[in-house]
């Protein structure tokens, strides 16, 4: 199976001038604070950056809206219509822009695909595959944080969570709190074997906000010549 | 008589059990090759039989139909897009639509089925191995019957339907002429060669779409006939 994912790969162009930053971890981990901080440093040095967050094409946002809200989805249909607007975002947004030279931030990647959907029950290697067409960010933050603290942060404020959201397509639980703690658990689980795998750049999600953000702009600083991200004529 | 249904590839999660009662029969072919006549005769002729029928075809899932027209009239689509947006309107009726109708005994009869939508994406220089990895799962049918019929004759047929061609039909998105009768000939012939391909892998039965109405669907209740066990032909 190795030689298919080398001959996809091959058709995508996997040398482009820009970067890509995607963050990963479970809701309620500080994720998205944590990539809104990068963005305004970048923004403030005058690099040329652009932000996109997971599941908002607005291609397929009504097919999207309408499966949830009428319950049509099954594991492989959420799957597929989730690929689909990360296609989109890919192929319209994201790629172009590396190739133009920008710095990309990705607020979920296809990891989260790869760990919501096999939660859901499909196949890891038919995920990669399926994904396969996306080139693999320059760098990966996942922001790891004890399932127990998530979950606080998230229950804490007695949120209406969402059908699928809260994984109450699976069946575990009609509780949705109940069913959520253990979707978010399976998730975590996914994440423990792929932050590995992948390799990525691990924080403390538990530390101060600004003592993760210092240590994530070390790292960028210390990966990317962020000069040759200026924007023109600011120099 | 429920028996176990084959898969492409491996089982998805939603469909761990297909052993079902009915039968999912696929007509493949071209615009202008007949098959949704050649359907209907066969959905008649089945049901003077006793017969329960169930049609399915591309874009028209609940989920995704609309979307998909509104998405191809925009120019907004990419081929990765357009490739799982057709995929996610195939699995929403594989699962919502033939699952239970064959799981209740129906004789499902798909116009078009997965083989279009790999090779419409195939000669459109997607992956191969990728466009396999995407329609992993589906159910391959009891039949397939793939109508061929010689690119002039199409043609000839088309026009006497609509007096025009259809854009897509005509792979005018490939750029392969900028005339679309040229075009047209080109893209069928690229779909052809795609299907004599992926023939001995899935085993279709081909049927000479050159013959008159009547005879291909003497051809086709045939075929059903053994494969479904039917008496003496009406």
């Amino acid at each position: 199976m190795k030689s298919v994912i080398v001959t996809v790969l091959r058709s995508s162009p996997l040398s482009y001038p820009g970067k890509l930053i995607a963050v990963e971890g479970l809701d309620g981990s500080g994720k998205s604070t944590q990539i809104h901080l990068v963005k305004r440093w970048l923004e403030l040095q005058g690099a040329r950056v652009f932000f996109t967050e997971w599941n908002s094409s607005t291609l397929v946002k009504k097919a999207t809206t309408k499966g949830k809200k009428r319950l049509l989805l099954t594991p492989t249909t959420f799957s597929l219509i989730h690929a689909t607007d990360f296609a989109d975002r890919y192929e319209r947004q994201i790629l172009p822009l590396l190739q133009a030279g920008f710095i990309v931030l990705a607020d979920r990647y296809i990891y989260t695909a790869f760990a919501r959907d096999a939660v859901r029950g499909m196949s890891p290697g038919w995920l990669e595959r399926l994904y396969a067409f996306a080139v693999p960010p320059d760098l990966t933050f996942f922001f790891d944080v004890p399932l127990e603290t998530s979950l606080k942060r998230i229950l804490d404020g007695r949120p209406q969570l969402k059908h699928h959201e809260a994984g109450l397509d699976m069946g575990w639980s009609t509780d949705p709190y109940e069913s959520f703690r253990i979707f978010q658990g399976r998730i975590h689980e996914q994440y423990a074997v792929m932050k590995k795998k992948y390799h990525f750049s691990v924080i403390d999600a538990e530390a101060e906000i600004h003592d993760q953000q210092a240590l994530v702009r070390k790292v960028i600083a210390e990966c990317f010549d962020l000069a040759q991200f200026h924007r023109r004529g600011l120099d | 008589m429920k028996r176990k249904m084959k898969v492409f590839g491996r089982a998805l999660p939603e469909l761990k059990d297909t052993a079902f009662p009915g039968r999912l029969l696929v007509l493949e072919g071209p615009d202008g090759s007949g098959r949704s006549t050649q359907i209907l005769r066969l959905s008649s002729w089945l049901e003077a039989n006793g017969y329960a029928v169930q049609f399915m075809g591309l874009s028209r899932s609940h989920l995704a139909a609309e979307e998909l027209e509104e998405a191809k009239q925009s120019n907004l689509l990419t081929r990765t897009t357009r490739s799982l947006f057709y995929a996610t309107d195939f699995f929403e009726q594989l699962i919502n639509v033939i699952v239970p109708a064959l799981r209740a005994g129906f004789i499902v009869i798909a116009d078009r089925y997965i083989y279009t939508l790999m090779a419409r994406e195939i000669v459109r220089g997607t992956d191969r191995e990728w466009v396999r990895n995407v329609y992993n799962g589906a159910l391959l049918p009891d039949a397939v019957f793939y109508i061929k019929v010689g690119a002039r004759n199409l043609i000839e047929r088309n026009f006497l339907k609509k007096a025009t061609l259809d854009y897509w039909e005509s792979g005018m998105d490939l750029g392969l002429s900028r005339d679309m009768f040229e075009s047209f000939v080109k893209y069928q012939r690229l779909i052809q060669t795609e299907f004599t391909r992926m023939q001995s892998e899935f085993e279709f039965e081909t049927v000479n779409g050159n013959l008159g109405i009547d005879r291909i669907q003497q051809n086709l209740r045939k075929s059903i006939s053994r494969l479904l066990q039917i008496g003496p032909l009406d």
